[in-house]
């Protein structure tokens, strides 16, 4: 099995006649993007498609997901043949409320140094529906015409000269048995209604724990369906560049030993959890792991789901660090979890969600800017009249992601 | 050469040079200048200027801590208005060591002057001193040991974290030395998460002890109240955390981290609807709660246990807040507050709904 990235690093974003790459120029037909997710989709009214480039006073609102482009160039198995890859830029979605739980994204000011997003180019797609249209099918549509327009641009580069060929190795590497073993606990959002996330084209609240490849979740294995709060819902972007493979990937058969990635879910019923946990434990058994990391999505109900496994873990003898973000409360005061167990003392901080950012006002709005006060991590008062605002980081999309994506993380004071 | 920071020193009877136990009782003075630690410190700090020295007795002090604090803060405000060129902004308090009423002296000093006259301050206190736990939140600590010994350090320290505070400087407990206020606070790290994860993990399968970001809370424990002997006379009550408010949300309950709860009437209610509630929660798909609230909040099969006779009454007021990250410090203090307002009304049990 093997997995070659062509990359196209991405310096210019333009709007125009056509869509392609040239000298690093990525070039966009608006109008045929439009056109083409409409024709595939006839829930989709009306799309806007805009750019928002970094260090512009723009502010995007109500964003659904970030989709980085990848399209396959050469193969049909996830996880091998030849994946192209756009660098240094991404697609956003955004539009009217479905639930409480999209984000903002500031592209300058003292917002965007809490989203990773507003260091990339961004073409965004302001999306309506046909109405009337259930939340459901509205969040699949908007999911699908993300993923969709991904597409759409990466296959146009297709033909194009890759600026970087990269072979993703992974069980082919010879390791020696003095290195530590080392996997990874992948705990995504399954809760349904939704808050879920789609592996492998399946709903997450099915089939899961799985074990796979790690390259697999590089090639669009994992995508995000989720309305979960801004800050710590793992954008399809975060799949796609999952941070904790990639560092794994990078120091395997040098200095560990990458054992393999555990794919489990977040049900709601605590027997679920309970038999999801027992079962994610058991495969990192069968990997014969000495340390693990394990991710989480989501806060509260899923803290229960990080501590359990944390525990079964460490009882079966395996060192777990897992990285979590936390909910001290706005002054920071409180507690930080819902959920905890003594064997969890390896805790990576991303951050508290509670502490309070004030954003000026932008020149530029995309998106639904009186949604903001509905917002989970906005208040019925953050919406001033001079467009200014104040949120708490929960709102900003990726501010404290719980796969160790940005630097953002917490103390005591 | 910038110019030095104005400082005033405060320190009791016995480091101010008047005496030992005897002098216990004096009022607060001020002298001009350094007095005992106090030169110290304006020996090792060439950047702190000791305008002038507050020298109060411990007895004094801790029979009325509040009246003399406020004759200390009414003492620096005359100094204010008679001198033009005064103009302090820091005081230093102590060390204190581990002296329980010269402590809680300086610390209630330093949170006064800081609140009331907008000058930063700071103390040295050894951490099992007992005002640590009463001022940790609202003053800055620096760690001192338990006796005099440790002077010249917790001089030095304290001198340094004022003039850190003075300059706006964030101060860092691990590094400063300082005890924490017991505040989570965030910055951004060097590395990303996950980096810091593979870090973490490595230091720990090697047999090093961890070095978390965050130590696990101990959580409270509620025991469980006795049970209801006689349902058929009890007066039961509907609480929950999913958001279930009168359609318009009248107290503006947030969706996230909600700041207050609401109590609203049943009265005259046989079942909600979509018409006349809705939910604000914003950690759930509020779809099918939204579509029939009984979901959330079941009046309707409360009404049909009131009718059947199977509980008393059900109390017609009801109690909502939004559970979605929020603290547990709020909801600890809303679980509270509404607890004491059903024992005032006489309910005997609640049924709490959580989502």
């Amino acid at each position: 099995m093997t997995l070659t990235l062509h990359k196209h690093i991405v310096n210019q974003v333009k709007l125009g006649e056509q869509t392609g790459i040239n000298q690093g120029c990525l070039s966009l037909d608006a109008a045929a993007l439009a056109r083409t997710l409409q024709e595939q989709d006839h829930r989709l009214a009306r799309i806007r498609v805009r750019l928002a480039l970094p260090g512009e006073a723009t502010r995007i609102l109500c964003v659904k997901d970030v989709v980085q482009p990848r399209a396959k160039a050469v193969g049909t198995e996830p996880g091998t043949g030849v994946l192209c890859v756009l660098e240094n830029v991404a697609i956003a979605t955004c539009g009217p409320i479905v639930g409480f739980q999209e984000g903002i994204i500031d592209m300058s000011g003292p917002g965007a140094a809490y989203t990773p997003f507003s260091r990339l180019p961004l073409i965004v797609l302001e999306i309506d529906v046909h109405e009337p249209l259930d939340p459901h099918a509205h969040e699949e549509a908007l999911r699908e015409a993300g993923t969709r327009a991904a597409k759409f641009v990466a296959q146009s580069c297709l033909d194009s000269v890759p600026d970087q060929t990269e072979e993703v190795l992974w069980d082919e590497v010879p390791c020696a048995p003095s290195l530590p073993r080392i996997g990874y606990v992948y705990i995504v959002l399954s809760q349904g209604l939704l808050h879920d996330t789609y592996v492998l084209g399946r709903n997450a609240q099915e089939g899961l724990p799985i074990s796979v490849d790690p390259r697999i979740v590089l090639d669009n294995g994992v995508l995000s369906g989720n309305c979960v709060s801004a800050c710590d819902k793992n954008t399809t972007f975060h799949h796609q560049n999952n941070p904790v493979i990639a560092e794994l990937l990078s120091g395997h058969g040098t200095r560990w030993n990458f054992t393999g990635v555990v794919i489990t879910n977040e049900p709601t019923r605590l027997a679920e959890k309970q038999l999801s946990a027992a079962a994610a434990v058991e495969k990192i058994i069968q990997m014969k792991s000495s340390g693990v990391i394990i991710s989480k999505e989501g806060f509260g109900n899923p803290d229960a789901d990080l501590m359990m496994i944390v525990r079964d873990l460490e009882q079966a003898g395996i060192k777990t660090v897992a990285i979590t973000d936390e909910f001290a409360g706005s002054d920071g005061a409180s507690q930080s979890l819902a959920d905890t167990t003594p064997e969890a003392d390896a805790l990576v901080s991303t951050g508290n969600a509670n502490e309070r950012v004030e954003l000026p006002a932008m020149a530029t709005t995309i998106g639904p800017l009186p949604d903001v006060s509905r917002l989970a991590g906005g208040y019925p008062h953050s919406l001033r009249d001079d467009g200014s605002m104040e949120v708490e980081l929960q709102a900003i999309i990726g501010a404290t992601n719980q796969l160790g994506y940005s630097h953002l993380s917490c103390r005591e004071a | 050469m910038p110019e030095k920071i104005q400082t005033i020193h405060y320190v009791n009877q016995f480091f101010g040079g008047l005496g030992g136990e005897d002098q216990a009782g004096v009022a607060p003075q001020w002298y001009d200048g350094p007095k005992g630690p106090g030169q110290l410190i304006a020996g090792m700090a060439p950047d702190i200027e000791i305008i002038g020295t507050i020298v109060a007795g411990d007895n004094y002090m801790a029979e009325n801590l509040d009246a003399a604090v406020a004759e200390i803060v009414g003492l620096i405000e005359a100094k204010r208005t008679v001198a033009a060129d005064f103009k302090p902004k820091l005081l230093l308090a102590g060390p204190a060591f581990n002296a329980g009423r010269y402590g809680m002296a300086c610390a209630a000093v330093c949170q006064a002057v800081q609140a009331r006259l907008g000058i930063h301050a700071a103390t040295a206190l050894h951490e099992e001193n007992p005002a640590v736990e009463i001022y940790r939140r609202p003053v800055t600590i620096v760690r001192a040991s338990s006796d005099v010994m440790g002077m010249r350090d917790a001089a030095t320290n304290m001198a340094r974290v004022g003039l850190k505070l003075v300059a706006g400087a964030a101060i860092v407990p691990t590094e400063d030395n300082t005890i924490s206020h017991g505040l989570r606070q965030n910055y951004f790290a060097d590395a990303p998460g996950a980096q810091r994860a593979i870090d973490m993990l490595l230091r720990k399968v090697s047999g090093a002890t961890p070095e978390t970001e965050y130590a696990m809370p101990v959580f409270g424990r509620v025991p469980p109240a006795p049970a209801v002997k006689n349902m058929a006379q009890a007066t039961l009550a509907l609480v929950t955390s999913g958001g279930i408010v009168p359609r318009g949300n009248p107290d503006r309950i947030e969706s996230a981290n909600a700041s207050k709860f609401g109590a609203y009437s049943l009265q005259g209610l046989d079942r909600l609807s979509g018409e006349t509630h809705q939910s604000v929660h914003g950690g759930y798909d509020p779809t099918y709660a939204n579509e029939d609230p009984n979901r959330v909040l079941p009046l309707d099969v409360m009404r049909d246990l009131e009718r059947e006779g199977r509980i008393g009454k059900l109390s017609e007021t009801y109690y909502a807040t939004v559970g979605n990250a929020t603290s547990v410090e709020r909801a600890q203090r809303y679980g509270q507050n509404i607890a004491a307002e059903l024992v005032n009304v006489g309910v005997q049990a609640v049924i709490l709904t959580s989502t």
